[in-house]
């Protein structure tokens, strides 16, 4: 490292000496804006002005293709929150927030005991973790393999005497039963890793001292644990909320959004690339965003986070 | 049988439940991958084990006919491009950040801190249309960019690595008459290293199984990437669940490969992503 660094001395100290103080002034107030120049040009042109033109979208009639669009004024809002078919995505969100709850509870249980000595612990580690890094498209293939006729769920029932010839996929109820329990199946592990991670960093004199007074199991996690994961808790729950609007690959891999599985995420896509209604799809758009600035914005309120701070 | 017997027993059953859950449907399209035809014609259960464990024919087809193997090309493309564009852009926005004092430094820390807060699945509506009118619709350029611009996450990382640098470093170097462009590449983007490797790793497993941004950019077949690729398999062997089965395993592998052997990268890497 201080051979690096007198490497590079050596080498530079030549040609800056030349530099008077006042050029070297001016230009120590455009470097920073040199370094800055291609990460903000690429953060504005495809993050803010996305944003910036689609609520400028949401309230006219563009078909995303003509030249021409129409300003309509709210009229694409009260759409959304009115067309009872528009409307509807939002309680398929339903079952992919219960199935978060699960998620949670199930994350929570499995990073508890395995912060404990296990035997095979890393193994178990490694299995749970690893379906989140499962590519979406093998995941829905899987799992459709999974649910068909005669797939590995029937199969496995049958093994049990248990014959079903229910289509898992079949009525809407059940595929998005299904669909949410996939998703359980995908994201557990990336919960069980943050839970695991924070009831590790929990300094191990603590449990000692806690069996010394007395302590067990269940007192160890209410009154050391759940304090200390408290911040990862609450991440979790927040990343959960978003995650269960914004539901996408599964279900439009799996189902493409038939039996009534279509979600918030699937039908914009449809709106804007098949049925060309961009001003109606960038309402829904920003609906979305809306909601989910919202909720983030109350958790940051709830649970003051030190982390955040840029600078 | 006592209590503390009891718990124990349950929580053994249960870690092995969770196991045989996990590892159970991965298994079955193992199995089935291998199976001919006949065999999953035939079917007596997805269970069943295949007549031959080494026939490999069902890659073959999903190689060939599948263009397999032009979506592996195109996703390494992306993934070289784009991971080397976060790297640099990342580290280069962390150095600035923390390193300078500049007019609107707070409105650019700003900007960048309630991006990340954006869902990429919310814009893309609007994203749509500004990557087309630059004529990147249905290039590989459109993943590129959008993988380089969007990720703040890897800013992050690198904001925390920069911040651990002394600063006295900077001062040292600078005094013997280094610029700053000197400090970036000499000093501070050769102590980066475990920063670049937790990004490298977070960004390239998230890249080559990112499916919404390709299948919206890149409808092409020749531009197919893994995922839409592996996803037209849908079409043509609808009914060829050996084929769909082996090409979801050739998918997978990969991950489980780097996962074996960067076990521990990976676990740091993305909690660090995700709790930034």
């Amino acid at each position: 490292m201080a051979a690096t660094a007198q490497q590079t001395v050596e080498k530079t100290s030549a040609g800056a000496e030349i530099a008077a103080p006042a050029r070297g002034r001016r230009w120590r107030g455009v470097t920073p804006w040199l370094f800055l120049i291609a990460p903000l040009t690429l953060l504005i042109v495809f993050t803010y002005a996305p944003i910036a033109n689609m609520v400028a979208y949401s309230f006219t009639d563009w078909d995303g293709v003509s030249p021409e669009l129409h300003y309509t004024g709210a009229d694409n809002y009260t759409e959304i929150f009115t067309r009872e078919d528009l409307f509807r995505v939002f309680f398929v969100s339903g079952y992919y927030l219960a199935a978060s709850a699960v998620q949670i509870a199930a994350a929570l249980y499995f990073a508890t005991i395995l912060s404990f000595n296990v035997r095979f612990r890393n193994f178990f580690k490694g299995v749970l973790f690893f379906p989140y890094l499962i590519n979406g498209v093998a995941i829905g293939f899987v799992f459709l393999y999974f649910f068909q006729d005669g797939g590995t769920l029937d199969s496995v029932l049958s093994l049990f005497g248990v014959h079903t010839d229910h289509a898992w996929l079949g009525t809407s109820t059940s595929a998005n039963t299904s669909l949410a329990g996939v998703s359980v199946w995908r994201y557990l592990g990336l919960n069980f890793v943050l839970f695991l991670g924070a009831i590790q960093s929990i300094p191990g004199e603590l449990y000692e001292a806690a069996e010394l007074d007395g302590a067990n199991r269940w007192h160890q996690f209410r009154y050391i644990i759940a304090p200390g994961i408290k911040p990862v808790l609450s991440l979790t729950v927040i990343l959960s909320i978003s995650g269960s609007l914004s539901v996408f690959e599964i279900p439009y891999i799996m189902t493409g959004g038939a039996t009534g599985t279509e979600t918030f995420v699937i039908q914009t896509v449809n709106l804007a690339f098949r049925f060309n209604k961009t001003g109606l799809a960038s309402a829904a758009a920003v609906v979305l965003l809306l909601i989910i600035l919202l909720v983030t914005w109350v958790q940051r309120r709830m649970v003051p986070d030190d982390k955040v701070d840029l600078v | 049988m006592t209590r503390r017997a009891v718990a124990r027993t349950f929580v053994c059953l249960s870690l092995v439940g969770a196991t045989v859950v996990v590892l159970l449907p991965l298994v079955v399209v193992l199995l089935t991958s291998l199976k001919t035809e006949q065999e999953m014609a035939e079917a007596d259960g997805a269970l069943s084990l295949p007549g031959n464990p080494l026939n490999f024919d069902n890659y073959v087809t999903a190689f060939q006919d599948g263009r397999m193997l032009s979506a592996f090309g195109n996703t390494a493309l992306i993934l070289v491009v784009a991971i080397g564009g976060t790297v640099l852009i990342g580290s280069m926005t962390a150095y600035a950040i923390d390193r300078f004092t500049f007019r609107f430094k707070k409105l650019v820390v700003a900007l960048f801190l309630v991006a990340a807060l954006v869902p990429g699945v919310t814009t893309q509506v609007a994203t749509f249309q500004i990557v087309n009118s630059l004529g990147m619709f249905d290039t590989l350029w459109a993943p590129i960019v959008l993988y380089m611009g969007t990720d703040i996450v890897s800013i992050y990382i690198f904001l925390q690595f920069v911040r651990s640098i002394p600063i006295s470093l900077d001062e040292s170097a600078r005094l013997e008459g280094a610029n700053a462009f000197t400090i970036y590449r000499k000093i501070i983007f050769p102590l980066l290293k475990p920063a670049i490797a937790t990004v490298v790793i977070v960004k390239g497993i998230t890249v080559y199984n990112d499916f919404y941004i390709p299948f919206l950019y890149m409808p092409s077949e020749d531009l197919g990437v893994i995922s839409t690729s592996l996803f037209r398999f849908r079409g043509p062997y609808a009914a060829h669940w050996e084929t769909i089965s082996a090409g979801a395993v050739l998918v997978i592998l990969p991950t489980l490969i780097v996962f074996l052997f960067l076990q521990r990268f990976i676990y740091n890497g993305f909690m660090r992503g995700a709790t930034r």
